[in-house]
């Protein structure tokens, strides 16, 4: 098969082993801090609903801390954000170099943005349907994981999706502070040695990333919504 | 028994305040079916949440068969709305949940199995008539299907206590026909209270025992439907019941001057109201006899309301004016309501 891409892909070839090994990083840094913000950001965007006015665990203080919090983040750009933090992340991590190094800023370039369509999908539940679940005597827990969570699969579905897609370009900015994967392979040899072979090549390959992602998420979307 | 003692509930925001409950008492018993009637924004909304605590009121106390609801912790609250059960008028149904999940929401997370789960929603199915739809989803459903399926699930824990959210205000006539029928069917069934919240008179019409008027948060008028409907006091009341009657016609004509109300000298115009027994005798051939007076019938109207009949008559009196006094003593002596509407 190498024989067949050098035809037209002589660079790539060249580089085959780094290239495979960038593909690797990429899927490393995008799914360890994929699977963290998910988490994170569902947490802290359900607590910031439930925590609003009116909401069955009314604080104003956590509310308005995740909020301004959210704010601060999302204004900083990635690029910006990665730099900044090395120190941070050099104490979380131990490194501020390679996938180890790349993990926590990704997380936190991604989990306020999360957050907020965590917040639009909760939200979007009727306000009814807590009031129905109150009525019969659901306990505060119960409606955030059987009315809350439960209903807006496929809301989140959907901001997972987008979210999802917009990480992995961001693991791609990584590549600029050292974190490795297809954005420093792209880098180094598609735009400073310009290689334009491995510049599209490696277009595709995010491309076809992005589909797969937005396939899953119209997959999940398409089985829960009734 | 549900008591409400000196209810007040204001909503507060940064310019105004609104007074949405003002000092509402009254006592709901056991088993009937309680309606509160008013326009949006005479606050029976708020009221039918004191109710549960959807709402906390701010002064006075809901007793529900003894049990002081605002001195409750969270959690015996929870267990006491268990016995409340509650249907709104989006009905509120869970759209990522089957027919049967819905119905056998309630039941679950509380130590039963899924047997009895199972056979208490499979009952509910049936006696709201769905077995059917068992595995459909509520955007399958048409709107009274989904009322139903509601109304399934506000029963799933056996509650004393149905609250009914203006849970017919989105519902075409028949369907709203077919809903009402099923709340009395599982009032008398279940023995069941039903408490009641529209702004339609036709449905305090059909199926209450009771209804409380409100207006701009105070209950204004509260009576037996027969009575409410025989002898309103209040003019919000008979705006309601205007609704509800053909009779409100008569008043539009005598305005307009219409031909077929216009009277000359010694005629009157009588609007006679009788109920119960007094409608099998033969009033109208009784006062031509006795009192040599003819009343010529211009308007007629029954209304049969908790099994009363409440009947209406617009008629043209005419004969010697002192003969007309005594006929109208005559009808009065016999239970019959004599209003004159006009008189020339």
């Amino acid at each position: 098969m190498l024989n067949w891409i050098a035809t037209f892909a002589p660079n790539l070839v060249k580089y085959w082993g780094e290239f495979t090994l960038s593909i690797q990083e990429t899927l490393q840094m995008f799914f360890y801090s994929g699977i963290i913000a998910f988490i994170v950001g569902l947490l802290l965007g359900t607590l910031f609903v439930v925590t609003k006015k009116g909401n069955i665990f009314e604080n104003r203080l956590i509310n308005w801390i995740i909020d301004k919090a959210i704010n601060i983040f999302r204004s900083i750009p990635f690029i910006i954000l990665i730099a900044a933090l090395i120190p941070v992340t050099r104490m979380i991590s131990g490194t501020s170099i390679g996938v180890k190094g790349a993990i926590f800023p990704l997380v936190l370039g991604c989990v306020p943005f999360f957050t907020r369509q965590v917040d639009m999908a909760l939200s979007s539940i009727d306000e009814g349907l807590i009031e129905a679940a109150q009525s019969m005597g659901i306990s505060p827990w119960g409606i955030i994981f059987r009315v809350y969570l439960k209903e807006s699969i496929p809301a989140l579905a959907r901001s997972t999706t987008i979210t999802a897609i917009s990480l992995l370009g961001l693991t791609a900015m990584g590549g600029a502070v050292g974190a490795g994967g297809l954005g420093a392979f792209v880098l180094r040899y598609g735009y400073q040695n310009y290689y334009n072979d491995i510049m599209i090549i490696c277009i595709i390959i995010t491309l076809i990333m992005v589909l797969i992602i937005q396939f899953i998420g119209d997959l999940v979307i398409r089985k829960t919504t009734h | 028994m549900i008591e409400l003692r000196h209810l007040s509930k204001t909503f507060k925001t940064k310019e105004s305040s609104v007074q949405a409950v003002q000092d509402v008492s009254l006592t709901i018993e056991d088993g009937e079916i309680f309606g509160i009637i008013g326009y949006s924004g005479a606050g029976k909304s708020t009221l039918v949440r004191c109710l549960n605590m959807l709402e906390r009121p701010e002064t006075g106390d809901v007793i529900i068969d003894g049990i002081h609801l605002g001195s409750l912790n969270e959690r015996s609250l929870r267990k006491t709305r268990k016995k409340i059960g509650m249907i709104f008028q989006h009905f509120n149904l869970l759209s990522s949940r089957t027919v049967y999940e819905n119905i056998a929401f309630p039941l679950r997370y509380q130590g039963l199995s899924k047997k009895v789960i199972a056979e208490k929603a499979s009952n509910l199915l049936a006696l709201v008539g769905l077995n059917d739809k068992r595995d459909s989803y509520p955007s399958q459903l048409s709107g009274g299907q989904k009322q139903r399926v509601a109304i399934a699930r506000s029963l799933a824990n056996d509650p004393d206590i149905l609250l009914c959210d203006e849970a017919t205000s989105a519902l075409d006539p028949q369907t709203t026909d077919s809903i009402l029928k099923l709340l009395q069917d599982i009032n008398k069934r279940l023995n069941l209270t039903v408490v009641i919240i529209t702004h339609e008179m036709r449905v305090i019409k059909q199926i209450c025992d009771r209804v409380a008027v409100m207006e701009n948060g105070r209950v204004v008028e509260l009576d037996q439907v027969v009575r409410i409907f025989a002898q309103p006091q209040q003019a919000i009341t008979k705006d309601f019941i205007s609704t509800v009657s053909t009779l409100s016609r008569i008043n539009t004509l005598i305005e307009e001057k219409a031909a077929i109300v216009s009277i000359r000298t010694p005629q009157q115009l009588l609007r006679l109201d009788f109920k119960g027994e007094s409608t099998k005798e033969a009033i109208i051939s009784e006062i031509s006899k006795q009192f040599n007076t003819t009343a010529s019938i211009i308007f007629a109207n029954v209304e049969i309301i908790q099994h009363t009949i409440l009947g209406t008559l617009v008629v043209i009196l005419d004969g010697d004016p002192d003969n007309q006094k005594q006929a109208i003593q005559y009808l009065d002596a016999h239970d019959i309501r004599v209003e004159v509407l006009n008189h020339a």
